[in-house]
């Protein structure tokens, strides 16, 4: 394959400090906002480059356009009062913040969610893993060009929103996971609409496979292209699919089961080439697992029993004083919640650690330097970012 | 295990009483100065090499605030959470940018939220989430959100705002009857 390879005679030099010595004035750089507004930008967030003809020099990333200051609201409700906010910190994939929030609560207060709970909260996070990875599918296709892969991804994502609704009522923010537990049952032939959601899935996303894996375009664009060095997995606490897809088999639900995952069965998705085609693959990939652990979860869990374990009066709960992080395998990596009680009624300090928080800031900007202009947006997306995570 | 680790360190660093919250998560008090031999040991040598967190809890009744680095061992799947102080009045904290480059990130949002200074942290001093903010670090206990929306919003012309209480309770007994 042939590659453009630009004259770098006339980028700029890092000075004594190690910093670029970028001068404008010259004329031989230009800035370029890449977003916030913008199809390439992975939400609200936008990357300040720095371009010498069309390689970029530098990348500065920049959040701030959707800060809600969630933690400091949480610091000023009481617990049952946090729960149907904390799915607000991330859209496409809510449900993990309501189940890292809960547990991390049930342990300090000393509640275990009936088993009911367990398989229920699951199911939900699988469903909710699934929806995430459509819109990672979508998006990458999107960035590179084929819009269908979106309009394809957005179709069974909703089909899979309309089970969330039946289930819990609501379709992004479902609330339906709380401390102590879940707020209902499956609804009565629930497994069987969701079967046909699940086949409808596959047969799409076999359709994706021909359209978009099989793509020349699509492999000259990712193959080889955005590749991060395993080296720099730990110290940019790389996590998730875009550790697995360079040869790091480690997921938490394997590694540190949590709920229900030690009952189940399913392989840690990996990929080597640790590129932006890799990436893309793990993600693809581990769509078949989620659908796979779906229907053993359907097949597996209790068909009855209590939902919810017996909570104190909430209006006057009070929990002692302690800390505890609780952290799981979300679609994008390490996602995780510090809870810190004093022994009022209220959370003294909840952090929430998103794998977006070190993939879109040190990372990202560790990666764009020497990145082609076009392939600045497969770059983002192929991380699969929501700055809602940072800046929460 | 985490107690194994822990008698091993306290005979050279200076560490609180372990606390065992699960059998592979623990939070011990480290003092300030061997913070950063401590880490760089344990990431060396006992196989915490990743860093879920770094985070910060304002203490304003004790006059401190705790920081948390919440150290990881991904093959044991063991975290030990390291809880150092720093004084209220003049927070300094010691950058660790060079050990984890992704740890340049928290503490920018430290500087910004909590009024932590790192010193040779990049970009430290720059904006990170806050555009021209001027008023006390917005995460510190003693920052009064509803004082501070009152001052800077205002309600939309022909609101009404009603008290909760008194509210419902005429919506639910309009006549007033007892």
């Amino acid at each position: 394959m042939i590659r453009f390879e630009p004259d770098r005679s006339q980028y700029p030099q890092p000075g004594d400090d190690g910093k670029l010595e970028i001068d404008l004035e010259t004329g031989k750089y230009l800035k370029l906002w890449h977003g916030p507004n913008h199809p390439g930008i992975t939400g609200n967030m936008s990357v300040e480059l720095t371009l010498c003809g069309d390689e970029v020099v530098e990348g500065k990333v920049h959040v701030g356009y959707l800060h809600r200051g969630f933690e400091k609201l949480m610091e000023r409700r009481t617990f049952i009062q946090v729960f149907p906010i904390v799915c607000r910190v991330c859209v496409p994939e809510p449900d993990f913040n309501e189940w890292c929030y809960a547990q991390a609560v049930e342990e300090l207060a000393g509640i275990e969610a009936p088993e009911m709970a367990q398989w229920t909260r699951t199911l939900i996070l699988e469903m909710g893993r699934f929806n995430s990875y459509m819109m990672a599918m979508g998006g990458i296709g999107g960035a590179l060009g084929m819009g269908v892969i979106g309009q394809w991804m957005t179709y069974v994502r909703d089909l899979m929103l309309d089970r969330f609704e039946e289930m819990t009522g609501a379709r992004i923010y479902h609330m339906f996971i709380l401390p102590g537990g879940v707020r209902g049952h499956l609804p009565e032939g629930f497994a069987g609409r969701m079967e046909e959601v699940l086949a409808t899935a596959e047969r799409y996303l076999a359709d994706v496979d021909k359209a978009m894996f099989t793509n020349a375009v699509f492999k000259a664009r990712t193959k080889g292209v955005g590749v991060i060095d395993p080296a720099l997995f730990e110290p940019y606490g790389v996590t998730g699919p875009n550790a697995r897809a360079g040869g790091v088999a480690k997921d938490l639900r394997k590694d540190a089961p949590y709920l229900v995952y030690d009952q189940l069965d399913f392989e840690v998705v990996t990929e080597t080439a640790s590129d932006i085609w890799a990436r893309a693959m793990v993600r693809r990939r581990d769509i078949d697992v989620s659908i796979a652990l779906i229907r053993q979860i359907l097949a597996k869990m209790p068909k009855d029993g209590p939902v919810m374990a017996k909570l104190p009066n909430v209006l006057h709960w009070k929990i002692p004083r302690g800390e505890t992080y609780v952290a799981g395998e979300s679609s994008r990596g390490e996602y995780g919640y510090y809870l810190v009680t004093d022994g009022s009624g209220y959370p003294r300090r909840v952090n929430v650690r998103g794998p977006s928080y070190t993939h879109a800031m040190a990372l990202l900007e560790h990666l764009i330097p020497g990145t082609n202009i076009a392939d600045v947006a497969a770059l983002m997306v192929s991380l699969h970012t929501y700055p809602p995570e940072i800046e929460r | 295990m985490m107690r194994d680790l822990h008698d091993h360190l306290k005979t050279r660093y200076r560490l609180g009483d372990l606390a065992e919250r699960r059998a592979n998560l623990a939070f011990v008090d480290v003092a300030r100065a061997d913070l950063r031999a401590l880490l760089v040991e344990l990431r060396d040598v006992h196989g915490f090499t990743h860093l879920s967190l770094l985070t910060a809890v304002d203490w304003i009744e004790e006059g401190r605030f705790q920081l948390t680095y919440l150290m990881n061992n991904r093959t044991a799947n063991r975290s030990l959470g390291l809880r150092v102080f720093l004084d209220r009045a003049d927070p300094v904290g010691d950058t660790i940018h060079d050990l984890w480059p992704t740890a340049a990130t928290y503490q920018r949002e430290l500087r910004e939220m909590f009024g932590i200074a790192f010193p040779g942290s990049p970009r430290v001093d720059e904006e990170f989430i806050l555009e021209g903010w001027t008023d006390m670090p917005p995460y510190r206990r003693d920052f009064d959100t509803l004082a501070y929306s009152q001052q800077t919003f205002s309600d939309r012309e022909g609101r009404e705002t009603h008290d909760p209480r008194a509210h419902m309770a005429k919506k639910l007994n309009p006549e007033g009857q007892r």
